[in-house]
């Protein structure tokens, strides 16, 4: 231990001034086979939409390599991944989405395999730290039920990482309160 | 050296990256980062979970990180006083200074965003409703990326303080937003930079989130005479500590 960490603060309401960038979304190149659609609705602790809300997604490609900087676990070979994307508007309504392919499953801790899964930031005004979620897929139910960081989650609750498939992709909302709230980690 | 358990050669390729790459972050928890609840910051009270955080075991999607610089930063990004025809009105300063981990290693290669308002505290954003005159001459946006050195520099002008409607004369001290993405997932962090002295500091419940006044004045830049620039610029310096390499970071990746 020797230097002292910076203290998070939050992205307030004005982010999208400098955030956003217009591949921002997208952590495969457009037209790269295979490419899905997956967003949802942000919503508060009164079931409101959070239209301010900043979201940061990060994955492995479809055989579970990440485009990292440093080839950590094998670097992704597919064309034009990037595999992190980032949804940040500035006059929005609640909903995001970004373009992506569907992760492959990865190693965890200890040698067991992951389930498919993203990992994902949530900023906002009234938020002072980011909160991370993890979104998971309705149709890999085999793999999720080994997945060993669902397992640490009372069964009631896994239901809100489990992203629904679309015409387009999955559906993902997240809550940051209230009864249906989303599950968010301790990094 | 019992405590090296043996690995498949399998897992041993899949986990095998450049040597100092960390498998592992060090947990902060509340310490050092502000409170998820905070009433003083009336927004927290909606938008704040109320389910204890999960303990997220930190695999490999955790301990990578994108890479975005060639990418996202072109040149001249780093001056945010020269991105129009004309110079932005306001006190003209640079603030620069090194990213850095918890063990005082400087971290190249770290794609820094900022994001201001201007000198009269005005953010050039459709939901700013506050009076004071937009510059046409400031965008208030600026990115770069950190040297070998971890150093990163911007140009820029001081922002003004703002009034906010959180409470009853409520005004934000001047800020700058930073946003570092950090090599990995587990480093990211998002925070602000104040300036020395601000009057307004102890009527500021954003500021005063972070609960610990020594760890607070982390968040507070430096004046340097020897980095101000005669008859340019005045200097102000801030560097920022993300978080390093975990304690044990070979038996948490391989149990």
């Amino acid at each position: 231990m020797g230097f002292a960490l910076t203290p998070s603060q939050t992205v307030g309401p004005f982010f999208a001034i400098g955030l956003p960038w217009e591949q921002g979304r997208f952590a495969v190149v457009e037209g790269t086979p295979g490419a899905i659609r997956v967003g949802g609705v942000v919503y508060d602790g009164a079931g409101e939409p959070v239209p301010d809300a900043m979201i940061e997604t990060w994955q492995a490609d479809p055989e579970g390599r990440f485009a990292d900087v440093y080839g950590f676990g094998g670097r992704s070979e597919l064309v034009g991944f990037r595999g992190f994307a980032r949804f940040a508007a500035e006059d929005g309504d609640g909903s995001w989405e970004v373009v992506t392919v569907k992760p492959g499953a990865v190693a965890g801790v200890g040698g067991v395999v992951q389930a498919p899964h993203v990992d994902v930031s949530v900023f906002a005004r009234g938020m002072l730290d980011r909160c991370v979620t993890r979104i998971y897929f309705a149709d890999e139910p085999e793999a999720n039920a080994t997945d060993p960081v669902l397992s640490r989650i009372p069964e009631h609750r896994r239901q809100t990482l489990i992203a629904e498939p679309t015409e387009q992709g999955y559906r993902f909302d997240i809550h940051l309160q209230g009864p249906d709230e989303t599950v968010f980690f301790d990094l | 050296m019992s405590s090296v358990p043996e690995v498949s050669s399998e897992e041993r390729e899949l986990y095998q990256g450049v040597s100092d790459t960390p498998t592992s972050y060090v947990r902060v928890g509340g310490a050092v980062h502000p409170p998820l609840d905070f009433a003083a910051y009336k927004s927290t009270a909606l938008r704040h979970p109320k389910q204890p955080l999960v303990f997220l075991p930190q695999s490999v999607t955790e301990v990578t990180g994108p890479q975005l610089g060639g990418e996202r930063v072109g040149a001249g990004d780093s001056d945010l006083t020269a991105q129009h025809g004309g110079e932005p009105i306001g006190e003209r300063i640079t603030v620069s200074g090194r990213v850095l981990d918890t063990e005082g290693k400087p971290l190249r290669g770290v794609l820094v965003e900022v994001w201001q308002a201007n000198a009269a505290g005005r953010y050039r954003h459709l939901w700013d409703r506050w009076s004071a005159e937009l510059d046409p001459n400031f965008s208030g946006a600026g990115r770069c990326m950190t040297d070998d050195e971890g150093r990163y520099s911007f140009t820029t002008v001081k922002p003004g303080p703002y009034p906010w409607g959180n409470h009853y004369n409520a005004w934000r001290p001047a800020h700058i937003h930073f946003s570092l993405l950090g090599r990995a997932f587990a480093q990211r962090l998002v925070t602000q930079m104040y300036f020395p002295g601000d009057p307004l500091f102890e009527f500021d419940p954003i500021f005063n989130s972070v609960r610990d006044a020594n760890v607070r004045e982390r968040l507070i830049s430096r004046f340097s005479i020897e980095r101000s620039a005669p008859n340019w610029a005045l200097a102000y310096e801030f560097d920022i500590c993300l978080r390093g390499p975990g304690a044990t970071p070979f038996e948490e990746a391989y149990g």
